[in-house]
């Protein structure tokens, strides 16, 4: 299928009215020996209906699973059928960044919006208009805070997500900043007495993650109270952000900075990407913070409008002085968690709250069964740790059933064998948690 | 237009919540209370009135399906719809990225096709689909450099970047601990090969050019450029967010590019999303093959699997594989279009751009007067010598014909620029519209500038106080 | 049309300008043609008091909406003060430049280095070549 409108009449006419006799003469200025003949390695074009074809042969390779039991950075939620709806609209998809406010106050007002929500809901004053994920989200923010500072150490829990340490690893080999990684206790929350002894005056942030990624709830305030006493900042991440519709916001407990995934506000699994980077912090950042803002403002007439504010923060301006390259974002995923938010409203917290009561059924059912224990005392959203007899025959047993199991940790926490993190969200039925343990009998 | 906070009314609901089928309990008999928040500050709207309110919000914006969107720099080209479809396949959306490889072979078979196709199209040896935007996949280009030269035992520390540059370029540098050294453009708008001489030492790293430049112009002496970095051990790094003028045409790889970024909400027609998801694809030659992201994709017989089994890897840019579904849309488009219909959309590109440009020459000041490829770059000079009137007044205007304006103000080097790119997608009749409103307002500009200078008067909104914006920001409602 | 540039001070080739206050402390700002150049100013990123530049570091930055602007120290030495006002009325330096919005007070460290900047006639004198 080709998209060009042009008739043989219309390259005619043009060519003309440009003066050239075939369209390779306008790409003269190409030298000959660099011309390609072909494009090499790529199937020929082919019709709607092919390519319709096409697409669903290869999407029916893929297995859906009758059910997954792993969350881990990723989560299964219910998407109101609403948000699909707007976020198909061709006159927001279509469009682009709205630097020219005046045709993109749907878009602008819609972000506004979303900043909004998602201040409140971190307990901060200010929230950008989206990074790329999670991972870059929290990263991005200990970086500033590198920046700010000119300290060059940074502090990261192990029970951050994996991905988003290594994700940490690459940016500050990038930038020549030292990593160091606390361990976690027992209770599956941060080791106070280890932070403070790494606590030193070159630290520019410490990055912690609640719930954690073992689905631990931290207590945020005397870890706040730690960072800041030695004069660095506390970035506080999360990974399942309706976590935030029942959990107290890290914002409100002292945290600097509240950086992490918004996914499972309303955007599909979609294997691991376009997800949402949200990215919170104190009102005293707002002028240093990377991402694009939108904010409130008044036309010629008086009327309120929204433009993109404080621009002097962004690459296009501040160019290598700038503290984030970050240009495109994930506009229309903000847009999705703006409606989702919007849809469920105060409904977020019975969304919660029943994503710990599946989280607890499943726990419960599966310590009925020999071998199976807790490995973590503290309190847990819809994830927890626990240790079975063999981990990797069980997801074996799962898979075969067309189960997705739990996540195994043992690869990124080798002193943690056999130990599964488990997640339960709305979307597993009690028959289905029935039938998991049923199998695993 | 009324926020959503401001139609909110307790005890509304625009979702509801299925009720429990496990036991319940008290919440904080699980988690004590003081890990629990005590106010939830959402709206509570019903869902007709949600409907209406981002339906209306909708209506506000402008998006390429309603009009013409001749952006320079961020080809703005029609999206297809059957993109769109296939790429809501529920074996697309559903699958949790850790899913084991069994259970998504066609997403791994997608990714590692799509990663060869970008190869044929643009000679690279390999490429990475992780960086989630052209700004992540330039980070991601230069981190990879960086790793080259430690590898080699020794540290490079300048980027030399041309004055015409894409602001991106110079921050994704710099974010990289680089030095960045700013490379003059000659009277024609390429590089200025003595400039370039002069400046290629051993401590350089990498050139980072555009081309074609964001001008719209083909760099002519790209071999002698190569030569010169490549000579003293450097690195050519390419920005590909202009690939629409060039596929089919000629591979950056061929070019002597080392590695290069795209970005496939651009040339590959993903929509752009209001501001995103993008995914900024990175290709890399043989050199930098060991540095690319993990996890890669690994082919054993007909079975694909993820392996993060590389040594020398820069690490992970992002969690995850990299913006899944806006690569579904863009394989889409590749299979759909095939080698023959990516070479015609980039000869259209440029067909039209040439056509605008010498419709448009006798009106406005033309900023390099050579062949343009997939975009073309106009100044405002000669308007605001006349009467004052600004690139953004003519930006302004154009919206009141229903347009979306051009990029203007960049590139940096052109004065009251105005950067036109039509992209392949647009019919005859619409650019010959567009320009009849462009000689118009043209006209407008000497014989009554007020008219210009007051647009856009047409929208739900005028001028925006940008300056309010800026010193006293307002990013976040407050209850009155 | 820019404002006239007062004589009782000294220039510097960035556009600031340097006013001795006899009591080795000296108040520095920019030029009304800098403000005109910047356009309306939205923020002014001040130094902390106590801070010590050498001369040409930078020791403020003006932004407006779409520009950001290092201030250079015209001569070097210890910030003593800064203007507090351009916190919440950043405009004040558009309005007034070489009265009001004024932005730090240094203690120089080298006073000879007063003597490599302008006067008012040698500043005008630039501004025309600049200008061409």
């Amino acid at each position: 299928m080709d998209y060009c409108p042009h008739t043989p009449d219309d390259i005619k006419q043009m060519q003309a009215a440009i003066g050239v006799a075939g369209v390779d003469e306008l790409f003269a200025d190409i030298p000959q020996k660099f011309r390609l003949k072909q494009i090499p390695d790529i199937p020929s074009a082919m019709s709607e209906l092919e390519t319709v074809s096409v697409m669903s042969e290869l999407a029916r390779k893929n297995k859906l699973p009758q059910l997954t039991l792993t969350g881990a950075g990723a989560y299964h939620h219910f998407i109101p059928a609403v948000v699909g709806h707007i976020v198909g609209r061709a006159e927001f998809y279509t469009a682009y960044t709205p630097y020219q406010a005046e045709i993109s106050q749907g878009i602008l007002q819609a972000i506004y919006e979303y900043q909004t929500m998602i201040a409140h809901l971190t307990g901060t004053e200010i929230a950008n208009a989206s990074m790329y994920d999670g991972a870059s989200a929290m990263i991005e923010a200990a970086v500033l805070c590198a920046k700010m500072s000119g300290k060059t150490k940074i502090i990261v829990a192990r029970s951050v997500h994996p991905e988003y340490r290594q994700v940490l690893q690459t940016y500050c080999w990038a930038n020549g900043y030292s990593v160091v990684e606390l361990a976690y206790m027992p209770s599956g929350q941060i080791d106070l007495n280890a932070l403070q002894n790494e606590l030193d005056d070159q630290v520019a942030a410490v990055l912690v993650q609640s719930p954690n990624f073992f689905g631990v709830i931290e207590d945020i305030a005397p870890v706040a109270d730690d960072v800041h006493k030695k004069g660095a900042l506390l970035v506080a991440g999360f990974t399942d952000s309706t976590s935030l519709g029942i959990l107290k916001p890290a914002g409100a407990a002292g945290a600097d900075f509240v950086a992490g995934e918004g996914q499972s506000f309303g955007n599909p699994l979609n294997y691991g990407g376009p997800y949402l980077g949200i990215f919170a912090a104190r009102e005293k950042f707002m002028r240093r913070i990377p991402g694009r803002l939108v904010g409130a403002t008044e036309d010629k007439k008086g009327r309120r409008g929204f433009v993109l504010t404080l621009q002097t923060r962004e690459q296009h301006i501040r160019r290598e002085k700038a503290t984030s390259n970050i240009c495109s974002n994930e506009a229309l995923c903000a847009l999705a968690a703006g409606v989702y938010l919007a849809a469920l409203g105060k409904n977020l917290r019975k969304l919660a709250e029943l994503n710990i009561y599946k989280t607890q059924y499943l726990k419960n059912k599966l310590l009925q069964l020999a071998g199976w224990q807790e490995v973590f005392t503290a309190p847990v959203y819809n994830e927890i740790v626990l240790r079975c007899p063999d981990s990797k025959k069980l997801n074996e047993k799962l898979k075969n059933e067309g189960i997705i199991g739990g996540y195994e940790l043992q690869k990124d926490y080798p002193e943690l064998e056999n130990s599964l993190l488990l997640c339960a969200t709305e979307m597993i039925s009690k028959t289905g948690i029935d039938r998991v343990v049923d199998i695993i009998k | 237009m009324e926020l959503i906070f401001e139609i909110s009314k307790p005890g509304r609901s625009a979702a509801d919540i299925s009720k429990s089928d496990v036991p319940v309990f008290n919440i904080e008999d699980a988690i004590s209370k003081k890990y629990l928040r005590n106010d939830l500050d959402l709206p509570e709207v019903a869902e007709i009135d949600l409907i209406r309110h981002y339906t209306n919000l909708s209506r506000r914006n402008f998006g390429v399906d309603l009009g013409f969107y001749p952006l320079g720099s961020c080809t703005m080209k029609y999206n297809p719809k059957v993109n769109e479809n296939v790429a809501m396949l529920p074996g697309f959306t559903g699958l949790h990225p850790y899913a084991d490889a069994e259970f998504s072979q066609g997403n791994l078979q997608l990714m590692y096709e799509m990663q060869k196709y970008l190869c044929g199209i643009f000679g690279m040896a390999e490429f990475t689909l992780q960086p989630a935007a052209g700004a992540h996949g330039e980070l991601t280009g230069m981190m990879m450099i960086k790793k080259y030269f430690e590898k080699k035992g020794r540290k490079r520390r300048v980027i030399l970047i041309p004055d015409a540059a894409h602001g991106t370029n110079p921050a994704s540098a710099a974010l990289c601990g680089f030095d960045t050294v700013e490379l003059r453009s000659n009277s024609e708008g390429g590089v200025d090969i003595e400039h370039l001489q002069s400046l290629m030492t051993e401590d350089v790293a990498a050139l980072m050019l555009t081309n074609p430049n964001t001008l719209g112009l083909f760099e002519r002496n790209i071999e002698k450029v190569a030569q010169i970095i490549h000579d003293k051990g450097g690195l050519l790094y390419g920005d590909g967010a202009n690939a629409n003028a060039f596929m089919g045409k000629t591979r950056p790889g061929d070019l002597g590019f080392d590695v290069i970024q795209l970005n496939l909400h651009k040339t590959f027609s993903t929509p752009h999303g209001g501001g995103g998801p993008g995914s900024g694809p990175v290709g890399v030659g043989k050199a930098l093959i060991d540095f690319l992201p993990i996890p890669r994709i690994l082919k054993t017989g007909d079975k694909y699997s993820w392996s993060e089994k590389f040594p020398d890897t820069i690490g992970r840019v992002r969690s995850f594989y990299g913006n899944f579904n806006v690569i579904v849309k863009a394989y889409a488009y590749i299979r759909s279009l095939g080698a023959e219909g990516l070479t015609h959309a980039t000869e259209m590109a440029v067909l039209n751009a040439n056509y605008i440009k010498e419709k448009l020459k006798p009106y406005y000041d033309l900023s390099y007067d050579r062949g343009c490829m997939h975009e073309c770059v106009f100044s405002g000079k000669r308007q605001v010598a006349e009467n004052g009137v600004h690139t953004t007044d003519i930006a302004k205007k154009l919206i009141d014909y229903g347009y979306h304006p051009p990029t203007i103000y960049f590139p940096l080097i052109v004065p009251e620029a105005i950067m036109i790119e039509p992209t392949e997608t647009e019919s005859k009749e619409t650019l010959d519209i567009f320009c009849e409103a462009m000689i118009s307002i043209a006209r407008e500009a000497k014989e009554n500038p007020d008219g210009v200078k007051n647009a856009p008067l047409t929208t739900p909104v005028t001028r925006l106080d940008e300056v309010l914006a800026a010193r006293k920001p307002d990013v976040c409602w407050k209850k009155p | 049309m820019s404002k006239q540039n007062p004589q009782d001070r000294l220039y510097s080739r960035d556009h600031e300008w340097v006013k001795d206050n006899g009591d080795s402390t000296v108040i520095i700002g920019i030029t009304d043609y800098a403000q005109e150049m910047l356009t309306d100013i939205v923020f002014v990123d001040l130094p902390e008091i106590g801070r010590k530049v050498v001369q040409k570091a930078t020791v403020a930055v003006v932004e407006s909406v779409k520009s950001v602007s290092d201030i250079y120290s015209p001569v070097g030495g210890e910030v003593i003060d800064v203007n507090k006002m351009l916190e919440d009325t950043p405009e004040l330096i558009n309005q007034d430049a070489f009265g009001e919005g004024w932005i730090v007070k240094m203690r120089p460290s080298d006073a000879s280095e007063l003597k490599m900047l302008l006067s008012a006639a040698d500043y005008e004198e630039m501004l025309k070549e600049e200008k061409k």
